[in-house]
């Protein structure tokens, strides 16, 4: 059922005109797993994701679903395996939730065919495990910041996925959406099974959330493997060019990013 | 397929029957659309200079000879009323999909340059090379592929920004529209009411050899821009969602402009640009309707009932005789104000 896809990028170039974003990078994502895709601004943390999504198309090198080239699959079959929430999808004026949410099930629809009651029985999850279910007949438009974000992960979710790929889910969220965003996207990892692969801004959330930590620099994999290993003041320092204290989060246990400033420091920080 | 979250049947019911309320209103307002269509079709063909009882016109519909009637209804009135209805569906539901695809109410094909390149075609075609027809119909669908290629090609810089193209979009239609006044100033034959046509449309003097193409037409580009409209409705959400969601969406695009500009092209070269039915049609479609669910069935019934009022009122209601386009542009220019000032504000979408 879950936890079974084999999703893996092989030697993947990608960028946009002359520009080469992903320069030459190796990949296999956990089944089953978390993964938090970290990285500087503009190191190619989006276009990983995009090519891996069948977005945007590889100059070099592969994108390998269960042993198929994403990029040479029908695009609906590969939907109904693969869901992507791209950072800013556009909310159209005047749709309502349940409709917004019903369009994940675009993939699993013929051309002529009528809505099933798999069709509803999918959107009714999606909001029930999105807390949407009240929000049904209010217009996008009007929801405020987190309620918008959950309805867009419960139009993912009702595209019924076994791997889950999001551009940073919890950006513009304050933070106990964030927190919220993230439970759920455990939980649907924990119930579901599903793959989980998303870019996070907050290296902490990302420690704390994430089983894989994959940090990008430069559009090459700088160190992929869990979060104590891959956050260290080392790879902080090679990944962000910043200076910080690691310590563990005495709530989890995970690693915990002090970034050292300039200023305001009580010691020297070492 | 995994085993979802734990629910009840009730949530599912419950989901089922939003879905099956918002369908039946979406219905309801259609079945109402097409019954005004009708409505308005049945007064235009009654109603004008003298007046026509249904019984007449039913006669003339069924292919009897009534004395006086056949002419004024099956000669004049039927036509120019099929001419309305064929153009303004045509208008309405090209007009809807530009607006859709290119998610921006101003990025119809009248505001953006398209409807203008098949009217000068179709005017150079005629004025010019003494063409009718098919030929004409052809030159203007291959000018305004040729604009609609122009507009996005220049607003092209590593990606297309709405406001760019719809600006750019207008200034073509400028260069087009003194274009076609040139060539009317040259014209042997320079005709008011024919520079009138091309300039802003009209159903005067409509002919079956005329009309046979449009619905032709409509009937083909209409067929394929329905079967993208789940994909239409999809794009709205962003390319990228779109894709993520299986949409092809390049290929969809170029199928939703070349049915879109097929629709223009054909109603364009029979009755000329009639000004503003492809801009106006969905946003009115959506303001009645609703956003959820496709408008391009709604806009083309709303395109068709504009044409068939409007030219009404230019006919005899005004006290002088004006062709629909005028009444048309009329109506949509305080709109086109209303949603430039609207999108200063809100950026503005359908």
């Amino acid at each position: 059922m879950t936890g079974t896809h084999t999703l893996a990028v092989d030697r993947l170039v990608a960028g946009y005109g002359d520009r080469t974003v992903i320069d030459g990078l190796d990949l296999t994502v956990a089944a089953g797993r978390i993964t938090a895709i970290v990285g500087a601004n503009a190191s190619g943390k989006s276009t990983l994701l995009r090519a891996m999504s069948r977005l945007l198309k590889p100059r070099a090198g592969r994108v390998v679903l269960d042993g198929k080239e994403v990029h040479r699959m029908a695009p609906k079959v590969l939907a109904r395996t693969l869901g992507l929430l791209p950072q800013s999808p556009i909310a159209p004026e005047g749709i309502t939730v349940a409709d917004l949410i019903g369009r994940g099930r675009h993939p699993h629809q013929r051309m002529l065919s009528r809505w099933s009651r798999d069709d509803d029985a999918a959107v009714a999850a999606a909001m029930e495990a999105t807390r949407t279910t009240e929000l049904a007949d209010r217009t996008v438009d009007e929801l405020s910041g987190g309620q918008r974000q959950r309805v867009w992960i419960a139009m993912a979710l009702a595209q019924e996925t076994d791997l889950l790929l999001l551009d940073e889910p919890t950006t513009f969220l304050d933070v106990s959406h964030q927190i919220e965003v993230l439970d759920l996207l455990t939980d649907l990892n924990l119930q579901r099974g599903t793959t989980i692969v998303m870019v996070l801004h907050d290296l902490n959330m990302a420690a704390r959330y994430a089983d894989v930590l994959v940090a990008i620099a430069d559009g090459k994999l700088h160190l992929a493997g869990e979060p104590a290993a891959v956050l260290t003041a080392e790879s902080v320092q090679a990944v962000f060019g910043l200076e910080a204290r690691i310590i563990s989060d005495p709530l989890s246990g995970k690693p915990l990013v002090l970034p050292i400033g300039r200023h305001r420091m009580a010691t020297d920080g070492a | 397929m995994s085993a979802p979250f734990a629910l009840p049947a009730a949530a599912v019911e419950a989901v089922a029957r939003g879905r099956v309320r918002r369908g039946r209103r979406r219905r309801n307002v259609m079945l109402l659309l097409v019954a005004i269509l009708v409505a308005a079709f049945a007064t235009t063909l009654m109603v004008g200079r003298s007046f026509v009882p249904p019984g007449d016109v039913l006669r003339v519909l069924f292919g009897e000879d009534v004395p006086g009637a056949s002419f004024t209804v099956g000669r004049l009135r039927l036509p120019r009323a099929s001419l309305s209805v064929v153009a303004g569906l045509s208008f309405g539901m090209a007009g809807v999909a530009f607006q859709t695809m290119l998610r921006n109410p101003l990025a119809s094909p009248d505001i953006i340059g398209i409807s203008w390149g098949s009217s000068a075609a179709a005017v150079f075609a005629i004025v010019v090379l003494g063409l009718d027809g098919t030929p004409v119909s052809i030159m203007a669908i291959v000018a305004g592929l040729a604009v609609a290629l122009a507009v996005y090609g220049l607003s092209f810089r590593g990606g297309v920004v709405g406001a760019r193209l719809i600006l750019i979009g207008i200034g073509i239609s400028f260069m087009l529209e003194s274009f076609i006044a040139y060539v009317l100033e040259q014209a042997p034959q320079w005709n008011y009411q024919e520079a009138l046509r091309w300039l802003a449309g009209s159903v005067n003097g409509a002919g079956w050899n005329q009309i046979v193409p449009v619905a032709i037409a409509l009937g083909a580009f209409g067929a394929a821009l329905l079967s993208r409209a789940r994909h239409l409705e999809i794009l709205r959400l962003g390319d990228d969602a779109a894709a993520a969601l299986g949409v092809r969406v390049a290929g969809t695009r170029i199928i939703v402009i070349v049915a879109a500009v097929g629709l223009i092209a054909f109603a364009t070269s029979a009755s000329g640009p009639i000004a503003f039915v492809a801009f106006l049609s969905g946003p009115i479609a959506a303001r009645i309707i609703g956003r959820n669910g496709s408008l391009l069935i709604p806009a083309a019934l709303v395109g068709a009932v504009l044409v068939l009022v409007a030219d009404f009122c230019g006919q005899f209601l005004l006290g002088m005789r004006y062709p629909v386009g005028v009444v048309t542009g009329a109506l949509g220019a305080p709109y086109l104000l209303y949603l430039i000032v609207r999108s200063n504000r809100a950026g503005g979408s359908l």
